[in-house]
């Protein structure tokens, strides 16, 4: 049974990323009408931002759970000012271009100057709290051993969904862009900057890949492809989820990282394809996706 | 939705005189490549990418379906062929037909199921039907996994044309892709291929007209994953090799990036893509992932001021269809 807790963790936490990740393409998508297929290297970057943070200024993870996501925000609003604000009114097909070319590009150039290995960041071990040193060690839960940065990953992903769904579904800001999704000529119209709205929206959007590869950073190490694969099981969650709701994405993210936790406790043997048999069985019951509309 | 050609060119006579001069051309000097002392592995290896790259593009340029998961065809053709011809010893005619069946077969499935969603979502899924068969591919006992299926034995093709001849091996890759670019043109310009093209341009009229697109749609899918099966099958008498390379995503990647650099559309288009990016995959061999980068940059540059690709400009310049 231990085990199967212990898979049942990580596949919570694999459901985190794929979450936050789902999240960002489907708040990117309603707005730019584009699939940042460079959202995998965003995400990478985020991770290389927290490792550079700490060996070349000594600023730790508390530091770059904050620094990151801005930092890489701001970099991903860049590519937006420069580069996809030409693609609107083309193909959808194009956005998909071109940030593939951005992705091969990131990911390339760190490929040059790291290799392929992972480098190790350390899981922070500060602030001393009771008996605790930072997120590190762990606790005894009685049915299993929970260690804590693990714990903390889910809880913090969980919040900052929910937050990013309040942000959204809940504020002035947020019934500003779902309008601005819908009809962003007539919210236009009403005065509001629909242009920086959009390149605010791809910066959140990217910001939480960042948030996420900052939070991933101690479990899987840093390394230039680590968005690489995980990127393409995001595009698997996507069509399985639907880019309709925020709400829908969030589930669906950490519902499909405890399927796959699952499935490496009962056939290990599968638990790298999981998700993408899962994807071929809805489209074959439900080909729009379980929360999405016809598209 | 806006189309993906922006100057859609009337089918005339002399459009296509156009391009069978054109088609001769190039048969002409692909032919005579073994005379110039051009090393022939790399004119195989472009002429296989070039087959492939054209059957991709049939699917985008005239059904407006981004694939981004052509290399599953590829790599399964080529595990089927190089499976067969390797440990059950079957002729290589055998064998091209082993591989080819695998890819229609395959072409059949995920064809089916990746249809059911348009425009962005069929891209996303033949990625991830991608990464499965990859995945797969890496645990199969057959494939043998990260090694590959190495040395495979080349033969005699129907008995009498020894492949391990570098020169025969040109000429019987070379047949292959003219034939199967001559069944493309074909098929482009047979009224199937204008019932595509108006899927492409507007599959709503399309369906009101009484088309059922889905079984077009089908079609075409299973016509291009079968012929990138085909190319696949003889890319394994070239490079003597089946590996996880050629069905990985990159790989999928270079197959768009070929076709985008030539003209996305355009029926020359992604011979000549494949050409440049072949060549320049071999020039830049040394300089390490920069060529990656390299790769990104063109398909940065290429989306953001160069749409049309090298043949689409040529065209665009003559206003002529090519």
């Amino acid at each position: 049974m231990q085990a199967l807790y212990a898979q049942l963790l990580v596949g919570l936490i694999n459901g985190s990323f794929y979450a936050l990740l789902s999240l960002g393409l489907a708040v990117i998508f309603g707005m730019l009408n584009i699939i940042n297929f460079a959202h995998g290297a965003l995400y990478m970057m985020g991770a290389f931002t927290a490792y550079f943070l700490l060996h070349l200024t000594g600023l730790g993870y508390w530091w770059a759970l904050i620094i990151a996501p801005i930092v890489v925000g701001i970099f991903g609003m860049i590519l937006e000012r420069t580069m996809l604000q030409w693609l609107a009114g083309l193909d959808h097909l194009y956005g998909l271009l071109l940030t593939f070319g951005i992705a091969l590009i990131v990911q390339g150039v760190f490929q040059n100057y790291f290799g392929s290995s992972g480098l190790p960041y350390a899981i922070p071990d500060y602030p001393e709290i009771g008996g605790f040193r930072g997120l590190q060690g762990g606790m005894n839960l009685g049915f299993m051993f929970l260690p804590i940065y693990r714990g903390w990953v889910v809880i913090f992903s969980l919040v900052v969904c929910l937050a990013t769904w309040f942000l959204i579904e809940k504020t002035q800001l947020g019934a500003y862009l779902r309008a601005a999704t819908e009809n962003p000529t007539l919210v236009r119209a009403f005065g509001i900057n629909v242009p920086r709205m959009i390149t605010l929206t791809y910066g959140l959007g990217v910001g939480l890949a960042a948030l996420a590869g900052v939070l991933s950073a101690p479990i899987n190490q840093v390394r230039p492809l680590m968005g690489a694969d995980l990127i393409i099981v995001v595009f698997a969650v996507v069509v399985i989820g639907g880019m309709g709701s925020i709400m829908g994405s969030i589930i669906t993210g950490f519902a499909l990282g405890v399927i796959e936790g699952l499935t490496k406790y009962f056939y290990p043997e599968a638990s790298n394809t999981v998700v993408f048999v899962l994807m071929v069985l809805v489209l074959l019951v439900k080909p729009t996706g379980l929360t999405g509309r016809a598209a | 939705m806006s189309a993906l050609t922006d100057d859609t060119l009337p089918v005339t006579p002399r459009a296509m005189r156009d391009e069978m001069i054109v088609f001769a051309a190039m048969a002409v000097l692909l032919g005579l490549v073994p005379l110039t002392g051009i090393y022939p592995f790399f004119v195989m290896q472009a002429l296989c990418f070039a087959l492939l790259a054209c059957a991709f593009n049939l699917l985008i340029g005239y059904g407006g379906l981004l694939s981004f998961g052509h290399a599953m065809f590829l790599g399964t053709a080529g595990y089927c062929s190089a499976h067969a011809l390797k440990v059950w010893g079957v002729t290589p005619e055998v064998g091209i037909l082993v591989g080819v069946a695998g890819a229609a077969a395959l072409s059949v499935v995920t064809g089916f199921i990746s249809i059911r969603r348009q425009g962005i979502y069929f891209s996303m899924i033949t990625l991830a039907l991608s990464q499965l068969l990859f995945f797969i591919y890496l645990q199969a006992p057959f494939t043998h996994g990260e090694d590959g299926i190495q040395g495979i034995p080349q033969g005699h093709l129907f008995g009498i044309f020894n492949l391990a001849k570098p020169t025969v091996l040109y000429y019987v890759v070379l047949a292959g892709f003219l034939g199967g670019f001559l069944l493309i043109y074909r098929t482009i310009n047979s009224p199937f291929g204008e019932v595509l093209k108006s899927i492409r341009e507007n599959e709503q009229r399309a369906i009101s007209l009484g088309y059922k697109t889905d079984q077009y749609k089908l079609l075409a899918f299973i016509l291009s994953g079968t012929l990138a099966g085909f190319a696949g099958s003889l890319k394994v008498f070239v490079a003597q090799n089946a590996s996880l390379t050629d069905v990985h995503w990159t790989m999928s990647g270079e197959i768009v990036l070929m076709t985008l650099v030539g003209g996305l559309g355009t029926i020359f288009g992604p011979v000549v893509g494949a050409f440049v990016i072949i060549a320049m995959q071999q020039y830049l061999a040394g300089f390490g992932q920069w060529v990656t980068v390299i790769q990104g940059v063109i398909f940065v540059a290429c989306v953001l001021t160069f749409r049309r690709g090298i043949i689409g400009e040529i065209a665009h310049f003559f206003r002529r269809s090519l």
